[in-house]
């Protein structure tokens, strides 16, 4: 009895360890496919699934909409949504499988090397590069593999009515400006001139979109791959991240950063209790849809661009949005790019969420109209060395696009933990010089 | 399957063993029965447990990045890393606020069992709120108390009600950051040991406390000296899921506070590098870590405090 349990314990070990073994191989084969588009859209057939992040436009029916809209011209092909709610967290793991939908968006986790082992080539860098801008993201030794749909730039949302009480009406040029005029907030109306949203944390990242925003450097984001310091003075996140402590350190922010909430924080907006956040362009629609819920105008709500100029201009970097991809497993590689191509080219997707069409030539969506009207420079920030900087950027630890890094600084700045601003720019420039020097 | 091979050995119950003694198909029957009732626990068990372990454990010798096909190699490295870089073990720090909070769970849970296994009025209330938290999901806690810390929220207008007009950041203060989450995880947890008190008290023969109440022994007097030496294994256990729970601490700081400022724990730390970080080989290096230092811990306090026979839990 003895013997036979020790030999069934060790098969079922052997069982283990082989399973374990298995679990762990590799799920990429062969050289990647490419997908092309249907030479007929009427005739292409099959059914996609496409992964979203937009689990309310699921909800809602705004996904459905655009999908019979879509069959209009393209009959034969069914289009199912897959809502996710942790799209990143989510679709990483599912990634380690062959079933990741047909159409997706790449989470940002995904190292752009790794592009050709899990995606359908769109085509050469050289031909799509001509009908689009934001190609360089999604791009891997001149083939594109992601496509984005639109892109934003990053400023400041403000409640405009505020703003005008509190008498600043042109928007300011330097960050001294802006600190004054947050202080004539504080001072004129009683609300919180500046809300961090530290507790989500993501919204606080993205102080990370003012890079090239001050320096009006389209290779500012590049620069990073081989900047020993970052934070050296004068550049964009040395600047950036200045504002954010002077503008928590002088107690322009939330007295209690640690219990924000993000949904609040948008009606909180609208009903004049704060009066900016600094968000991507993306969030405009969001900010008017509350204030028109508050029964506010929705035109009280106004953008800025980041409080620095060049030559006596603003610059309004732009970056893009989530990249879509066709899984490379994908047994509708032509349905897949038919919809894919009818995204970018032929839905009103971009103009609906208020992004800047990939497409060149496109207008500007209306909420940027003042951006366009006071001269505000607009421009590509390019990602051709973005995957260098994301593998730096990992090595450190530092996290530019993480919550954390910043989080530190308004700690900092709030005094709840030791140290000053220009230790804690030496402490990241010392993390980043030394991922550098070990190859990223 | 499962079925049939229960009816044959029901037959093979039934029958008169000594009869029998030639029929050899039932007797090796009856060896396979028990492991084909085990099949399905056994398989779940494995699946879900021993194989993402020992995966977990070989992610540990590689740099993978947790989605790249691609993954090598690297030894100890991951290991080294962690052992030479303090700073990713000074966040146990963090964990001693817990451990402080799970000894004064423990001991406000035995006094709760005990008052309550004494003649107490609305007894079987008491019982319901104390354990009520115990029953919430982990994250419906951490939202319930996040609006509760918040300035101005519940907490700050109930102490205004009794006079305290003080706006404390009750999650905003670095100093006090973690004594607030500990107490939450006190409040959530403390029904468990409660109930398992409350429960080992229970089966304590009553003619002992009748006799020693005869004898003139008072309440404290009975509880020091016949109840917790009669439910010494069961505080032992308490005080290993105390410890180990204080080191592995992570839904509630995760979701109130995310882990910044000054309480980021252990496997808050882990998830970070796995998921922001990409290093899912670090992390689950730390992981392993994490778990031969519970085992460790459970090791030395066994032989600490010895038991003379295992609790039947």
């Amino acid at each position: 009895m003895d013997m036979q349990r020790k030999a069934l314990a060790g098969a079922t070990l052997a069982a283990v360890l082989l399973t374990a073994a298995c679990g762990g191989g590799t799920s990429a084969g062969g050289p990647s496919a490419s997908a092309s588009a249907p030479t007929d859209p009427a005739k292409a057939t099959g059914e996609i699934t496409v992964l979203t992040n937009r689990t309310d436009m699921v909800t809602d029916g705004t996904l459905a909409k655009y999908a019979a809209e879509f069959n209009k011209t393209h009959p034969g092909i069914t289009v199912k949504f897959d809502g996710i709610t942790d799209y990143e967290g989510e679709v990483k793991i599912r990634m380690n499988t062959e079933n990741y939908g047909d159409v997706l968006l790449i989470p940002s986790t995904v190292s752009r090397d790794d592009y050709p082992k899990f995606f359908s080539s769109l085509g050469p860098a050289a031909e799509l590069s001509k009908k689009y801008q934001f190609t360089e993201k999604g791009t891997v030794d001149g083939t594109v593999y992601g496509l984005t749909s639109f892109g934003v730039v990053n400023g400041f949302v403000y409640n405009k009515d505020l703003w005008a009480k509190a008498g600043v009406t042109e928007w300011p040029k330097t960050p001294a400006e802006f600190l004054t005029a947050l202080q004539a907030v504080k001072d004129k109306t009683g609300a919180i001139p500046y809300y961090t949203n530290y507790k989500d944390g993501w919204p606080l990242s993205g102080w990370q979109g003012a890079m090239g925003a001050i320096t009006c450097d389209p290779k500012a984001n590049d620069k990073l791959a081989t900047s020993r310091d970052p934070w050296a003075a004068g550049s964009d996140l040395n600047v950036s991240d200045t504002l954010l402590f002077d503008i928590v350190s002088r107690k322009l922010s939330e007295p209690d950063p640690t219990t924000t909430n993000w949904e609040d924080s948008k009606s909180l907006l609208a009903n004049g209790k704060i009066s900016s956040m600094f968000l991507g362009s993306w969030s405009i629609v969001q900010m008017r849809a509350a204030a028109e819920k508050a029964g506010k105008s929705p035109d009280s709500i106004g953008y800025m661009p980041f409080p620095a100029q060049v030559n006596g201009k603003f610059c309004a970097p732009t970056t893009p949005d989530y990249v879509y991809a066709i899984n490379k497993h994908s047994q509708n590689q032509q349905a897949a790019r038919a919809w894919l191509d009818w995204v970018l080219d032929k839905s009103t997707f971009a103009a609906d969420v208020q992004g800047i069409s990939s497409v060149r030539g496109a207008p500007l969506p209306t909420a940027l109209k003042p951006f366009e009207a006071a001269g505000v420079e607009f421009f590509e920030l390019s990602q051709a060395d973005s995957g260098k900087v994301t593998t730096i950027d990992n090595a450190a630890e530092v996290g530019l696009t993480k919550p954390e890094y910043r989080q530190k600084l308004v700690d900092i700045a709030r005094g709840a933990a030791k140290g000053d601003l220009a230790g804690a720019f030496r402490e990241l420039a010392g993390k980043w010089a030394e991922a550098m020097a070990l190859g990223g | 399957m499962t079925p049939m091979t229960g009816l044959s050995v029901r037959s093979a119950r039934s029958a008169p063993p000594p009869a029998r003694h030639a029929a050899t198909p039932p007797r090796r029957w009856r060896r396979v029965t028990p492991w084909l009732y085990l099949a399905v626990p056994l398989i779940m068990l494995v699946t879900f447990t021993y194989v993402p372990v020992v995966s977990m454990i070989s992610y540990s010798f590689t740099d993978w990045d947790g989605v790249s096909p691609d993954r090598s190699y690297v030894g100890l490295d991951n290991y080294v890393q962690l052992f030479t870089r303090p700073e990713l073990f000074s966040v146990f720090a963090t964990s001693l606020f817990y451990l402080v909070a799970s000894f004064a769970q423990i001991a406000l849970a035995l006094y709760f069992a005990a008052v309550l296994s004494f003649g107490t009025r609305l007894r079987g209330f008491f019982k319901g709120v104390i354990f009520f938290p115990y029953l919430l999901n982990g994250v419906a806690v951490a939202f319930v108390f996040l609006y509760l810390f918040q300035p101005g929220g519940t907490l700050d207008q109930v102490l205004r009600l009794v006079g305290v007009d003080a706006e404390i950041l009750w999650l905003g203060n670095p100093d006090l950051a973690n004594v607030s989450l500990s107490g939450v995880s006190v409040w959530r947890f403390m029904g468990l040991n409660f109930v398992l008190f409350l429960g080992a008290i229970q089966s304590v023969p009553s003619e002992l406390h009748e006799a020693a109440m005869l004898d003139g022994a008072s309440r404290p007097q009975i509880m020091w000296h016949i109840i917790i030496p009669s439910i010494r294994p069961i505080i032992s256990l308490s005080v290993i899921l105390g410890v180990a729970g204080a080191l592995s601490v992570f839904e509630i700081p995760y979701i109130m506070t995310g882990g910044s400022g000054e309480t980021k724990t252990f496997v808050i730390q882990t998830v970070k590098l796995a998921f922001q970080f990409n290093k899912t080989g670090l992390a689950s290096a730390a992981a392993v870590v994490l778990l031969v230092v519970i085992l460790l811990i459970t090791w030395v306090q066994r032989r600490l405090v010895p038991e003379e026979r295992t609790p039947s839990t």
